[in-house]
């Protein structure tokens, strides 16, 4: 398990990393250029900056929320009705600044309820979190005058003053402000990992009895710890209403809620990194995958259930592992395996989600009869032979897929134990 | 003034009284031995002085100030450490981290995120002179979890007095220990809490007869005798109810 072991990289790799995140932000508009993918790494950036700040609950304080989407949401809804304020010309805020006024309203709605959530831990706080999340979710569809309804509530972001004629009107524009706190919001959450808040944090999560016997009340370091955590959702939330111009009562759903918990686990939550690494595959499933096929929250299921079972780290500790691997020169042993399992999983897939997708097919879309078009083949979802085919893909996949794990699993456990007798010989020395 | 008093500490669980009016007067500096078999209410004693529970009736002095009934973190605030008999420490974070997370609140960094740890100058100091102490600088980034079992007892002690209070326990510190490793350790204990008062929970009798200023014996919820190793060992009462039936078993009992 060394494998979350800190290593203390040098000040000089800090800052290339930390430049690296600046440049991609900078530049990726302009590498994908499309208004499409202009939309979703504006998506992105808002995503990064919410899983982030789930993080600090679910990876860094072992919180597990059921209803982090409050704290977005209502930051999204204070956010949308701030910026309805600014075009009536009642208050005279800039509209770049109108995200903070979203996560100051989290803050203040994390004082209060967070004071109820943190009084537990463990699973009364995870109930704690569902119940208020389901709360919050069903008072947005019964006060119509502040959450809008059904249609929600729209706002209108060009407007107020144009500081070097910048309307944010077109998406590049938007997509610069969320860029800016993205960064901003990442680096600020990255130092309070090092401060002495965010290490007793790590503390409370480890074992929440010893904290109290160190001289910290565990309860307090929880409550201020959510209280900043839902400071970031609501900043992430009102990037959202002004990139969306709209907040609608998903926005505070449990599904929303849901949602940064998967892909946070998904990324990975022992890791800093990770969940921006999710936050990244919850845009591309969100706006991609669900465009690809109706069937995309299976996928997603799938992906998240494989993953529980396989790499409960999520991505960043698989990354991590492997670079631990190269660190002892030996992941150069791996790649053919990973070719093979890599392409393997693939014929998996396109046996099982042909069989998905006749399914789906014959459920959704029946009037059309039973031909569909996948993957440039032809499939009758009524033929025997094309689902007899799906499965024979299947399972010659699957046989030889666990073939291959077997001797990938035999070979990493090998590379594992040198590993391991390695360290044991340097530490002798 | 006593550095540790108890006056007429009792606790009942239901209808079952644990401790029965306990008294023991502990002296700044000295190092008190608590024996006695199994089921005595040796742990729920140092439960009640550290306020892991809260006692059903009596006092708790520590520097002349009541603190029964107190949450544990007030209680360390104001000068008591403990440590358990069941390692408990914090699995995921390295032998460094541990001990500076024991360090903190005493040198006034409390729940502050606007200062960076690695600019706690005073802090970090303290926290690499408590690890040469415990003798795990080698360890400094290798996590808890991944210590050997002696190691992970001594990073126990080492978050224990990382804080720097002046009343010590220790709960079985040597539990589950070698014999060889246990004579070691107890040099180490020794040494790391030089000065200060010390009260532990100890079964080993070679141990307790080398380590300890004074012995308090715990049997059935009550202290039956207090006093120096020597009175200790002529002390009838003592004979009768401990060390004559339990001497020879100490070695046995030691393992579980």
């Amino acid at each position: 398990m060394s494998l979350h072991q800190k290593s203390q990289p040098h000040k000089v790799s800090r800052t290339v990393v930390w430049a690296s995140f600046a440049v991609i932000l900078l530049l990726a508009p302009l590498l994908f250029t499309s208004s499409l993918s202009h939309t979703m790494l504006s998506q992105m950036g808002i995503a990064i900056i919410v899983c982030l700040s789930y993080n600090i609950l679910l990876g860094q304080g072992g919180m597990l929320s059921f209803g982090h989407a409050v704290y977005s949401g209502m930051g999204g809804f204070l956010a949308i009705h701030t910026l309805n304020l600014v075009s009536d010309g009642k208050l005279p805020l800039p509209v770049s600044l109108i995200p903070i006024v979203g996560g100051f309203s989290a803050l203040l709605i994390a004082v209060v309820l967070g004071w109820v959530t943190t009084k537990k831990s463990a699973t009364p706080f995870a109930m704690i979190t569902l119940g208020i999340g389901e709360l919050v979710w069903s008072m947005s569809l019964m006060f119509p005058e502040f959450f809008g309804g059904e249609g929600g509530i729209s706002g209108d972001r060009v407007t107020g003053s144009k500081p070097f004629g910048i309307t944010f009107g077109p998406q590049i524009q938007i997509y610069y402000l969320i860029a800016i706190y993205t960064f901003i919001c990442t680096a600020a959450m990255f130092a309070f990992t090092r401060t002495p808040l965010g290490r007793m944090l790590n503390a409370v999560r480890d074992n929440a009895e010893r904290v109290e016997f160190v001289g910290f009340d565990p309860r307090r370091v929880r409550y201020l710890s959510f209280i900043i955590a839902a400071f970031f959702a609501g900043i992430s939330g009102g990037l959202a209403a002004l990139n969306f111009e709209i907040a609608t009562s998903e926005v505070v759903s449990g599904a929303r809620s849901g949602a940064y918990l998967l892909f946070t686990f998904l990324g990975g939550g022992a890791f800093f990194f990770g969940p921006i690494i999710g936050a990244v595959l919850m845009v591309l499933a969100f706006v991609l995958l669900s465009e690809l096929t109706k069937a995309w929250l299976l996928y997603l299921g799938l992906v998240f259930l494989f993953m529980v079972m396989f790499a409960p780290g999520g991505i960043a500790s698989l990354i991590a592992m492997n670079l631990r691997v190269a660190a002892f020169g030996r992941l150069r042993e791996l790649w053919a395996n990973y070719l093979v399992l890599a392409v393997t999983s693939v014929i998996v897939l396109l046996g099982a989600a042909g069989m998905i997708e006749m399914t789906y097919h014959l459920k959704l879309n029946e009037a059309l009869g039973p031909k569909l078009v996948y993957l440039g083949m032809s499939l009758d979802a009524k033929g025997t032979s094309s689902w007899v085919g799906c499965a024979l893909v299947m399972l010659v996949g699957l046989v030889s897929f666990e073939l291959a794990r077997r001797r990938f699993i035999k070979k990493w456990s090998a590379i594992q134990e040198f590993i391991a007798t390695e360290i044991q010989r340097r530490e002798a020395m | 003034m006593y550095a540790l008093e108890l006056k007429d500490l009792r606790k009942t669980f239901g209808k079952t009284d644990i401790i029965r009016g306990v008294n023991l007067a502990v002296t700044q500096g000295e190092r008190v031995a608590v024996i006695g078999p199994n089921g005595a209410g040796k742990s729920t004693l140092f439960n009640l002085i550290s306020g892991r529970f809260a006692p059903t009736s009596g006092e708790v002095l520590l520097n002349g100030q009541r603190i029964e009934g107190k949450k544990p973190y007030e209680i360390n605030r104001l000068g008591l450490s403990r440590s358990f008999q069941i390692t408990n420490i914090f699995p995921n974070l390295s032998v460094f981290e541990n001990l500076r997370c024991g360090v903190l609140w005493s040198l006034g960094y409390r729940y502050t995120f606007f200062k960076f740890l690695a600019n706690l100058d005073d802090a970090n100091e303290r926290t690499e002179q408590l690890m040469h102490k415990i003798k795990l600088e080698r360890k400094r980034d290798v996590l808890a979890l991944n210590l050997t079992y002696a190691e992970q007892r001594a990073l126990e002690v080492g978050i224990t007095i990382a804080g720097g209070a002046n009343v010590i326990l220790l709960d079985e510190p040597t539990a589950g220990m070698s014999r060889s490793e246990t004579q070691r350790f107890i040099e180490l204990i020794t040494e790391v809490t030089e000065g200060k008062t010390l009260l532990t929970v100890e079964h080993d009798m070679d141990v307790v007869f080398g380590l300890a200023h004074k012995i308090a014996v715990v049997v059935y919820g009550e202290v039956i005798a207090f006093d120096t190793p020597d009175k200790i060992r002529a002390n009838a009462r003592v004979q009768e109810a401990y060390l004559g039936a339990q001497a020879e078993s100490a070695q046995t009992e030691k393992g579980d």
